[in-house]
């Protein structure tokens, strides 16, 4: 029997086996038409005139908008200003929220103190909050970073709490057997263990900031990528739209591989890689 | 045995845990045990007897609520490096090399570096593992990472090494590959060894002493003194003598086990002493 040329079918069953890996170039392949049915869709939609720009502009109509904001200069200017007020927020709340929830995860007296708190607020809508900043700290840059602080502390501390908390109470206990003061188990053990998953949850919160950008562009506003579609939306300049969504999702990855990368290079043992 | 040729003595130790909702468990209850210096002793019984409660409250991990535990004659309050231990789980620290582990306990005591390389390396040699000390633990094998742990605990010199089912985690294969090292390692050191294990023939082979724990409340029931000769090879498993004690000791647990089999029968309840 000749095995050399398997035919579609049975190439295709071999790709479609629950839970196993497939080939590399089978992996391209999906990526590659992934993205080329969904050009050619949106190719077909506006170039053959099924939709009006108004809605859905064509790829060139993009492409022209985002020249147009490039050389003026806007374009650089709106993400520099988003770009700042997200990592201001979400740094902010990084510095605050890595160390009390690895606290919150470690002793339960700093959880009974933090929890319901950190329970309650994070059901609450940030928009919500909006005249609540406008009152407490005024229009300006600050509010919109708040708005980006609120969204992600709330978030993460529970996030890094879980962490801390899935530390093996045998290798703290290792620690301690091996002469360790309850010092040494913090700051030796506890602190070292945890970093792989904050590092994991330092880049999804990244993620969710991004995604307050229009609530924290909301008010007041005149610079930023959010701004900058609300302002198009206002206009009906769709194609900007479509500009500021695609510089944030260029952004997003971007950000996402480079925590992907800092985690390869700063934790070489860790058992996520 | 008179309490000052112990090195490791327990007297009249009981252990009360308070259950979440309401009412109490009597883990261990009045056990009474001894370790001379340079022994191997193995505590086995039943599951859920108290051996492994019974260790960690000489690693001072867990208090007691009644009785004492003494290391050379000075009582144990809290955890400290003079009792090291080896757990079931993997505990080698993931962010350290192997070099790292070793010498975690060597550093915390501010041990100079010349030092410690030179104990690292010895410790190393001893568990057949030099030349590992730039690897990270997850590169290692589930048998690798705990001889490291062995060599992490004996590499800070404690009085005594306790050991936690080291190697239950282990495949049938490698666990035997294990016993036949830490005999090897426990005939070049003579460290003294209070080892947990529900391996009947592990116990055997590695021991002086066997103590068998009841059921729970866990105390101890009977000692088996081990005769078989030193140094012992892995061969001596198929001799009459180590079949013998082999059988004693399974048919002191199966006891324990059908007591508790008994016990649990609607009839039953309580904890009448066996």
């Amino acid at each position: 029997m000749k095995r050399d040329r398997p035919g579609l079918l049975a190439r295709l069953s071999e790709i479609l086996r629950p839970h196993e890996p497939i080939s590399r170039s089978a992996y391209l392949a999906g990526v590659g038409a992934s993205a080329a049915g969904l050009f050619s869709l949106w190719a077909i939609l506006t170039y053959g005139g099924f939709v009006t720009p108004l809605f859905l502009p064509s790829p060139s109509d993009i492409v022209r908008a985002a020249a147009a904001l490039i050389a003026d200069g806007s374009l650089a200017e709106h993400t520099w200003a988003s770009v700042s007020v997200i990592v201001t927020g979400w740094v902010l709340a990084v510095l605050l929220a890595v160390p009390l929830g690895i606290l919150m995860g470690t002793l339960k007296f700093v959880e009974s103190l933090v929890e319901p708190v950190v329970n309650f607020v994070r059901y609450l809508p940030v928009s919500a909050m909006i005249p609540l900043l406008i009152l407490y700290i005024g229009i300006g840059t600050s509010q919109k970073v708040a708005v980006i602080f609120i969204g992600t502390f709330f978030q993460l501390i529970l996030l890094i709490s879980d962490v801390s908390a899935g530390v093996p109470k045998d290798l703290l206990d290792s620690a301690y057997t091996l002469g360790a003061s309850r010092a040494d188990v913090f700051g030796r053990v506890l602190l070292p263990a945890t970093l792989p998953g904050v590092m994991d949850n330092l880049r999804i919160t990244m993620g969710w900031a991004w995604t307050y950008l229009i609530v924290a562009e909301l008010v007041a506003a005149n610079r930023g990528l959010g701004y900058m579609i609300l302002d198009a939306g206002r206009g009906l300049f769709t194609d900007r739209i479509f500009v500021g969504l695609f510089t944030i999702g260029l952004l997003g990855f971007v950000f996402d591989l480079t925590f992907k990368r800092l985690h390869k290079l700063l934790l070489p043992w860790s058992p996520k890689i | 045995m008179v309490a000052e040729d112990l090195k490791l003595a327990i007297r009249g130790l009981s252990v009360v845990f308070t259950r979440r909702r309401g009412g109490t468990v009597t883990a261990v209850e009045h056990l009474n045990l001894g370790v001379r210096d340079e022994e191997f002793v193995s505590i086995v019984g039943p599951s859920g007897c108290g051996k492994s409660t019974l260790l960690r409250i000489v690693a001072g991990l867990i208090r007691p609520t009644s009785g004492e535990v003494l290391l050379d004659n000075r009582p144990v309050e809290g955890p400290g490096a003079d009792r090291g231990m080896v757990f079931q789980s993997y505990t080698l620290f993931p962010w350290l090399t192997v070099q790292g582990n070793v010498e975690f306990g060597l550093r915390l005591r501010g041990t100079p570096a010349e030092e410690r390389q030179e104990v690292v390396r010895r410790y190393l040699d001893l568990v057949g593992l030099r030349g590992t000390e730039p690897a990270y633990p997850k590169e290692l094998s589930g048998g690798m990472q705990q001889r490291v742990a062995i060599a992490r605990a004996m590499a800070n010199e404690p009085a005594i090494l306790l050991m936690d089912e080291p190697f239950g985690a282990l495949d049938a294969q490698t666990r035997s590959v294990m016993q036949e090292l830490l005999l090897r390692v426990w005939e070049q050191t003579h460290k003294t060894v209070l080892f947990v294990t529900h391996d009947i023939d592990e116990a055997i082979l590695l021991s002086d002493r066997i103590y068998v724990m009841t059921s729970r409340p866990g105390r101890i029931k009977t000692e088996v003194a081990v005769t078989l000769p030193r140094p012992r090879e892995v061969s001596v498993m198929d001799t009459p003598e180590f079949i013998a004690l082999r059988q004693r000791v399974h048919g002191l647990i199966r006891e324990e086990t059908l007591r508790v089999l008994d016990e649990e029968r609607p009839t039953g309840g309580g904890s009448a002493g066996g």
